[in-house]
C-alpha cells in the first residue's frame, strides 16, 4: 500500500516565483481587488509595499489600472478570484489588454470550483471559454508547484497578455524539479495507444492515476498534460487522434467552450476520431466541494476509467 | 505657439475633421467639433511629447477615452506630425489604420485602444500610478465625454485616484451636455459634476471648454494641487464652430450632405477673420 502523496496549494509556488522574479526585475508590480491574502501577497506586499496596488473591489478599474501600469513600462501581475477578474472585468481584458496588446498578467486565482460550497457564484468554470476567443492572450492552468513556477517565469519574459489559471485545490507533485515548461507544448505523462486522456490545472493528477490502473486492466491510455490552452498544441492533438484513435478529455471547466471544445475543434478538423468531453456539464453546480464536485461530475479516477472503456469500446465499434 | 496660433490650428484641425467624416461618409462629428479645442490644447501647447519618438519613455501621456471621435485625434495626430496627413483620406476605409476608434497597435501617438465607454480613466490612473513608483515627473491626462461617466468603472477610478493621490493626473470633461440619444440631464444627470468630483477628493475646475486660454491655463502644470488629482470641466458644446449643428443632439453622428457640408466650410473658415 502506496502512502498518499503530499498536496500542494499551487498558489505558493506561485507567489514563491513571482518574489524571485521580483527582486530580480523592480518593473513587476503585483496589483489586486482587497486579495492581499486570498492572493497570498501578504510577504510581496512586506518586501515592496510601493509595488503592490490594492485597488480595493474594483475589477474594472483594477485591470485598466494594469493596463495603465503596463504603458508606464510595468510587468503587472495582475490577481484576483478568476470568477470575479474575467467575469467582472471581461470588456477591460479585451478592449484594453488584449485588443491593446499590453503587457499585463492576469492571474486568476482560486479557479475552477476552487470555491466549491461558495456556490456558482465563485465559480470560474466558464474562463477559458471567455479569454481562448480573444486574440493574443496565453492561457495557461498548470498542474503542479513546478509547472506553476515554469508559467509564472515565462509570463514575465514573455511580453504580452499571459492569463494563469491557478487553483487552491491541492495536487501532487507531478513534475521534478528540472522540468523546463514550454509554453504551447503539451506533455506526454504516460505512454498509450488505445487513446489519449487529455487534462490540465486539477485534473492532470487524476487523469494519470485513471491511466495507471487502466493500464492494468489492459487499457494502456497515452495521458497529455496540456497546460496551455491557447496558442494550442495541435501537432499533440492530431498525433494523439492518429496514433491512438480516441481523445478523452478532462477539466475542471464547463464542457462548453473550454479545453475539451479546442481539442474538438482540433481533432474534427484534422483527423476525426471518438471523444469524450469531461467537465462541469452545462449546469449550475450544486453545493460541494470541488473535489466532490469532480468526483460527481464523473472525474474521479474511477470516472475517468469508466469514460476510457466507454470510449475504446466506441472505437472498436 | 501663442492664443491666436492655437486657434488657426484649431479651426485648421476642425476643416480636416469636417472634410475627413464628410469624405468617410460616417463620424462622430457632433463630439468631435466639441473637443477640437482641448485636443489643439493639449497636443499644441500643453503635452510633453515628441512625434519623432512616439514612444519615449517620458512622454506625457494622453488617453481619449471618448473614442468614437477618434478623427478628431486622427486629424490632430495628423497636423501635429505623428502620421501623414494623406492618410486621414484612409479614415473608414478597408483595412485602414484608421479605424472607427483609436488603435495604439496602427496608430502612433494612440496610447491604449479606446472605443468601449469608461475604459480611459482606470488606464490613465495605471498610467499615473506607474510614473509615481518610479518617482518620474511625466504627466497623464484623460479626456472623457460627460455622459461616458454614467459607466461605473469611471468612478471606481476616481476613487482610486484619490486614493492614490495622484496629483500627475488630469480628467478632462468634454462637458457638451449631450449624450447620443437625449440631454444627459433627461437621460441620467451628472450634475453638480465638479462638486461630485470634489466630494470625492479632486481639485475640480469649471472652464469654458472653447477658450484656449482657460483650457491651456487649467492644464498647466502649476495649477495641480500637490496630492490630489485634477478634474478641469470643460463646458463645451457639441457641434461647435458650426451653427446648425451646435447643441444639436442629432449631430452625435450625422453627416453633412453636400450643402451641408459647403455652408460647415464657410463658417469655419469665416470664424478667425
Amino acid at each position: 500500500m502506496s502512502l498518499s502523496p503530499k498536496l500542494h496549494d499551487c498558489r505558493d509556488a506561485f507567489v514563491a516565483s513571482l518574489q524571485r522574479e521580483a527582486a530580480q526585475n523592480s518593473n513587476i508590480v503585483a496589483v489586486c481587488n482587497d486579495s492581499v491574502g486570498s492572493s497570498k501577497l501578504s510577504g510581496f506586499a512586506t518586501q515592496w509595499p510601493e509595488r503592490l496596488i490594492n485597488v480595493g473591489i474594483a475589477e474594472q478599474n483594477m485591470v485598466g489600472v494594469g493596463a495603465g501600469l503596463a504603458n508606464g513600462g510595468k510587468v503587472p501581475f495582475v490577481c484576483a478570484a478568476s470568477c470575479f477578474l474575467t467575469g467582472r472585468a471581461l470588456e477591460q481584458i479585451k478592449a484594453d489588454v488584449a485588443y491593446s496588446q499590453a503587457n499585463v498578467k492576469l492571474c486568476g486565482i482560486s479557479s475552477g470550483m476552487a470555491y466549491g460550497e461558495l456556490g456558482p457564484t465563485h465559480h470560474s468554470i466558464e474562463d477559458f471559454a471567455w479569454l481562448r476567443v480573444l486574440p493574443g492572450i496565453v492561457i495557461i492552468a498548470p498542474a503542479d508547484p513546478t509547472e506553476t513556477q515554469g508559467a509564472v517565469e515565462f509570463a514575465v519574459q514573455h511580453e504580452g497578455p499571459v492569463f494563469l489559471r491557478l487553483s487552491r485545490v491541492g495536487v501532487p507533485d507531478i513534475f521534478d524539479s528540472e522540468h523546463l515548461f514550454v509554453p504551447g507544448k503539451a506533455n506526454i505523462l504516460h505512454e498509450g495507444d488505445d487513446l489519449t486522456i487529455i487534462a490540465n490545472g486539477t485534473l492532470t493528477h487524476r487523469a494519470l492515476d485513471a491511466a495507471r490502473v487502466l493500464s492494468g486492466q489492459g487499457i494502456n491510455a497515452r495521458v497529455l498534460n496540456m497546460a496551455t490552452v491557447s496558442p494550442i498544441d495541435t501537432d499533440a492533438i492530431v498525433a494523439a487522434a492518429r496514433e491512438t484513435g480516441a481523445i478523452l478529455t478532462c477539466e475542471e471547466h464547463s464542457v462548453h467552450g473550454g479545453l475539451g471544445s479546442c481539442i474538438a475543434e482540433v481533432v474534427v478538423q484534422n483527423h476525426p476520431v471518438p471523444m469524450k468531453i469531461l467537465g462541469v456539464p452545462g449546469i449550475f453546480a450544486p453545493t460541494g466541494s470541488a473535489n466532490f464536485l469532480l468526483d460527481e461530475f464523473g472525474m474521479s479516477a474511477e470516472g475517468i476509467q469508466a469514460a476510457s472503456r466507454d470510449l475504446v469500446a466506441r472505437k472498436g465499434g | 505657439m501663442d492664443e491666436h496660433d492655437l486657434r488657426k490650428t484649431a479651426r485648421q484641425i476642425r476643416l480636416l475633421d469636417l472634410e475627413t467624416v464628410y469624405r468617410a461618409g460616417a463620424g462622430h462629428i457632433g463630439g468631435e467639433m466639441s473637443a477640437i479645442d482641448i485636443l489643439t490644447t493639449l497636443y499644441f501647447h500643453t503635452l510633453s511629447i515628441d512625434p519623432a519618438q512616439p514612444d519615449r519613455a517620458d512622454r506625457d501621456r494622453f488617453i481619449l477615452s471618448k473614442g468614437h471621435t477618434a478623427c478628431a485625434l486622427y486629424v490632430t495626430l495628423a497636423v501635429r506630425g505623428f502620421l501623414p496627413e494623406e492618410e486621414l483620406n484612409t479614415f473608414l476605409q478597408p483595412y485602414s489604420a484608421l479605424n472607427g476608434h483609436p488603435n495604439r497597435v496602427k496608430v502612433p501617438g494612440v496610447e491604449t485602444n479606446t472605443g468601449c465607454l469608461g475604459h480611459g480613466l482606470p488606464i490613465a490612473v495605471g498610467m499615473a500610478k506607474a510614473a509615481k513608483i518610479s518617482g518620474e515627473n511625466w504627466r497623464v491626462f484623460v479626456l472623457c465625454g460627460d455622459g461616458e461617466l454614467q459607466e461605473g468603472s469611471n468612478w471606481e477610478a476616481v476613487m482610486a485616484a484619490a486614493h492614490f493621490k495622484l496629483d500627475n493626473l488630469t480628467l478632462i470633461v468634454d462637458n457638451n451636455r449631450l449624450q447620443q440619444g437625449a440631454r444627459v440631464s433627461d437621460t441620467n444627470k451628472l450634475a453638480p459634476l465638479g462638486e461630485k468630483l470634489s466630494a470625492f477628493g479632486w481639485h475640480s475646475v469649471d472652464i469654458d471648454g472653447h477658450d484656449i486660454s482657460q483650457i491651456a491655463h487649467a492644464l498647466d502644470a502649476n495649477q495641480q494641487q500637490p496630492g490630489l488629482p485634477t478634474c478641469v470641466v470643460a463646458n463645451t458644446f457639441k457641434g461647435q464652430g458650426i451653427s446648425f449643428m451646435r447643441d444639436r443632439v442629432e449631430w452625435h453622428h450625422k453627416v453633412p450632405d453636400v450643402a451641408q457640408y459647403q455652408q460647415a466650410r464657410i463658417e469655419l473658415e469665416a470664424d478667425l477673420p
